[in-house]
């Protein structure tokens, strides 16, 4: 028994949500199909925490303007041009509108606390974070009358000809049946959670990454659009990795899990050796090389070692440091060779110059005659209890996706556009960011994107 | 390692609270937390008074159960917060009466009461207390105004003294320095704070009830209750004043002051308590601290049975059942009165305290 409806959405994240809300605003009938279970629904989105707008003025939650030419810099800093540009002035164009939009849908954005939270100029933070976003969406899906399965796992796609027709669903309760629809938003997320999938790209290495996210990110409809002739785009190795705590569960360790402990001390590999210039850059970039940099040590494992006068210098941590009261006596607990780490911290003690510490900007603290050298922030570590966060590559999301075009409507491997079939979010958006990140760039893409894929999918079914 | 494996979770949680902070716009609790890295026995008794229960950390929370980090902060720090009432009670050897069973405490206490005073009546002429009544000092005749307020006296001061106390302690354990005092706005923020109880708001759209909906209903019928007993409590001291001032005995007719205070107190106080009564009944389970499910229903129907037993003296005061009616009011207020020290009531003043102690620590970071 199959049942039909105007539109389907695959996945159950922010994208999945807009474009399911636009759609149905669009006055088309939508059934939203979520793999996870109610709890881990939304995918990624569970773990964001705020969205990057282009918008003119500052506002109650913003502290000033940022132009859509500073985003689109921006951008073309991170991604280091690999973005197509017009999609990208687009997505940015209607980044504005989404500020709004996104509060119409039952999102609420963080008031101004003062305090600890500096509020950004370029980002604005969800109240309660991700998840308190997703449920306002949910609620406002339902209220709409938006039907949302979960636990619905799709195990197949019927494509004729780059026309969506059907949709194989595996329920638990009762089992495989079809769902036909006039038109299709895909919407479910990378394969970062897929771990055979990331081996075929990185070899044995990728047994020892955590995923900071949900496990149910196994790209299963990527791989079956890809299979049925949608074009794909990016680079299936390029990954957002960053350096998280190696005693982080396999899967969704989420935000908390993070370290942003490395400008403040040194970063050594499983043989006490330093392997890259800690001080390069300040936040954020500082921090999404680090995934990488240690996935490419051998055991994808590195310690950040420091001292105890820059404890509270950082955000506290979910797994306490482990500490010694001698460098050997901390080597001994990280197993590593006491005599190397000895020998590192020496080394690197010795090459420290006099400087004056600002960790908000590059300051002139820095090291001569080692390497890699620590061209900022560099400072003796020397005073007791010395201390490790030992950490493993965090992979975020992947970058391997379906090619779309404006309305979000997916390209064949021909060239020749789909009538019927669209993506947003992670699924594609490698269109706009080839490579690199910036905070909440991932929430734009989806929400903008969504929003275009729901409104599309609805106008194509409504005609 | 704390004093209690509650305060152990709660400091657990308040690690993982600490390393994420996604939270910190929804409520007092988060920005509190993010003031410290580490954090007392009394630093984790004043996050437990200041959570007002409105479950939005816990439904807007990545890491709730099932995750494996297993952050329940609605339901830890109500556990926690019901310890320490117990922690800081006074005098001391009263603190097993939070273990006990705050329904049957109240009832047997009211009952008692009403027992008590329906027998001093009796002994003196058995046909007042059913005899019909009128005019000023009618009440009287069924007890004599000097003893009324004599015992009521004595009661209400003995609360005063053991809630005093029991704060006292309570906020020499969150605050600093030491008996370090309020200053005037910290105060009046808190007086507001608590007054409009705005961290029960759910970051805005209302308190968790039985499901991921979130609706303003707990809010209204606090409210409700909150400020009849507030209203019954005005009502009681204007016919005081009254009666020493200007030599007003009671019953006074509808209109008057005390009896207008009263009335719309009295229907706060049953309308209120029934709606939060209703609200705990159907709350999630896994945001509820179910071993004190005594003590909160308790303190619901002694509320309850104040108002109740009052507008029904009011409305059957004129008739043969104002006698009964009369003795299960006083006896209803009695028992309030002593229990008080002992209850739910406490959280009130807990609350209310902690509300001072970060509307202090808010203005001095912001100095």
């Amino acid at each position: 028994m199959g049942s039909k409806y105007d539109v389907l959405v695959i996945g159950g994240g922010n994208a999945a949500l807009c474009a399911a809300i636009a759609a149905r605003r669009g006055g088309a009938s939508v059934l939203v199909l979520e793999g996870a279970p109610k709890f881990y629904r939304g995918g990624n989105t569970r773990h964001t925490r705020n969205m990057r707008c282009a918008h003119d003025a500052a506002t109650e939650i913003l502290t000033g303007p940022y132009t859509e030419d500073e985003f689109w810099k921006d951008l073309l800093v991170v991604t280091g041009g690999q973005t197509d540009e017009e999609l990208a002035r687009h997505m940015i164009r209607e980044s504005k509108d989404i500020l709004n939009w996104i509060v119409e849908q039952g999102v609420r954005w963080q008031p101004s606390l003062g305090g600890t939270l500096s509020l950004g100029r370029t980002n604005s933070f969800f109240l309660g974070g991700g998840r308190a976003m997703l449920n306002a969406l949910y609620l406002t899906a339902e209220r709409l009358g938006v039907a949302v399965e979960y636990d619905a796992e799709v195990t197949d796609l019927v494509i004729e000809d780059g026309m969506f027709l059907a949709a194989r669903v595996k329920r638990p309760i009762d089992g495989e049946t079809e769902i036909r629809a006039i038109s299709l938003v895909a919407a479910a997320g990378g394969f970062e959670a897929n771990i055979e999938w990331l081996k075929e790209h990185w070899g044995e290495a990728a047994d020892n990454f955590l995923i900071r996210g949900t496990p149910y990110n196994r790209g299963s409809i990527l791989k079956m659009l890809l299979e049925r002739g949608v074009q794909e785009v990016g680079d299936p190795t390029q990954c957002h990795a960053v350096a998280i705590d190696a005693r982080a569960p396999k899967f969704d360790g989420g935000i908390i899990t993070r370290h942003d402990s490395v400008v403040f001390g040194i970063v050594v590999n499983k043989h006490a050796q330093r392997f890259y210039d800690e001080g390069e850059d300040i936040w954020p970039k500082r921090y999404a090389i680090w995934g990488r940099l240690v996935a490419a040590q051998p055991d994808q494992i590195a310690y950040i070692i420091f001292d105890s006068t820059v404890v509270t210098s950082f955000m506290p941590t979910l797994f306490p440091p482990i500490a010694g009261r001698t460098v050997a006596e901390l080597a001994g607990k990280l197993t590593l060779d006491p005599a190397a780490l000895e020998r590192t911290i020496a080394d690197f003690n010795a090459a420290v110059r006099p400087g004056t510490f600002d960790h908000t900007i590059l300051d002139d603290c820095r090291t001569e005659g080692i390497t890699p050298p620590k061209t900022h922030w560099a400072r003796r570590i020397e005073t007791p209890p010395y201390l490790a966060y030992p950490v493993r590559p965090g992979i975020t999301f992947t970058y391997l996706g379906t090619r779309v075009n404006k309305e979000a409507r997916m390209l064949m491997k021909d060239g020749r556009s789909s009538a019927n079939m669209f993506a947003a979010g992670e699924i594609m958006a490698g269109n706009v960011l080839g490579k690199g990140y910036a905070a909440g760039i991932g929430m734009t893409i989806g929400s903008v994107f969504g929003r275009i894929a729901g409104r599309e999918a609805a106008k194509h079914a409504r005609n | 390692m704390h004093g209690t494996r509650i305060l152990d979770e709660a400091d657990r949680l308040m690690t993982v609270c600490n390393s994420c902070r996604y939270c910190e716009g929804l409520c007092a609790v988060f920005p509190a937390m993010e003031m410290r890295r580490a954090f007392s026995d009394g630093d984790l008794n004043y996050l437990a008074n200041l959570c007002h229960a409105c479950g939005a950390c816990y439904v807007d929370c990545q890491f709730s159960p099932p995750h494996e980090f297993n952050v329940n902060v609605p339901k830890t720090l109500a556990i926690a917060r019901a310890e320490s009432y117990a922690a800081y009670a006074w005098p001391r050897v009263l603190s097993v009466t939070f273990a006990r069973n705050g329904l049957v405490i109240s009832i047997v206490a009211a009952l008692s009461m009403a027992a008590f005073i329906l027998g001093f009546v009796a002994l003196t002429d058995r046909s007042v207390l059913f005899g019909v009544h009128t005019g000023p000092g009618a009440f009287y005749k069924l007890m004599p105004h000097n003893a009324m307020a004599a015992l009521f006296s004595a009661a209400f001061l003995y609360a005063i003294l053991a809630l005093v106390m029991s704060v006292r302690a309570f906020w020499r354990d969150i605050g600093d320095p030491i008996g370090g005092r309020a200053d005037g706005g910290s105060l009046l923020q808190a007086i507001r704070d608590a007054g409009e109880l705005r961290y029960l708001h759910g970051g805005g759209v209302g308190c968790y009830n039985e499901d991921d909906r979130p609706t303003d209903r707990r809010k209204l019928h606090h409210h409700l209750t909150s400020y009849g007993f507030l209203l019954c409590f005005a009502a009681t001291s204007v016919a005081t004043l009254y009666h020493y001032l200007l030599g007003r005995e009671a019953p006074y007719p509808w209109w008057d002051l005390p009896v207008v205070l009263g009335t719309l107190g009295g229907v706060g106080l049953i309308a209120g308590p029934i709606g939060l009564f209703v609200a705990k009944m159907r709350r999630a389970p896994e945001l509820l601290d179910q071993e004190r499910y005594g003590m909160d229903v308790g303190f619901i129907v002694m509320l309850f049975l104040t108002g109740a037993t009052g507008l029904a003296l009011l409305l059957l005061r004129e008739t043969a059942a104002m006698g009964p009616l009369l003795a299960l009011h006083l006896g209803a207020v009695f028992a309030l009165f002593i229990t008080m020290p002992y209850g739910k009531f406490v959280h009130g003043l807990y609350r209310f305290a902690a509300l001072v102690r970060y509307a202090q620590e808010r203005r001095t970071e912001s100095t």
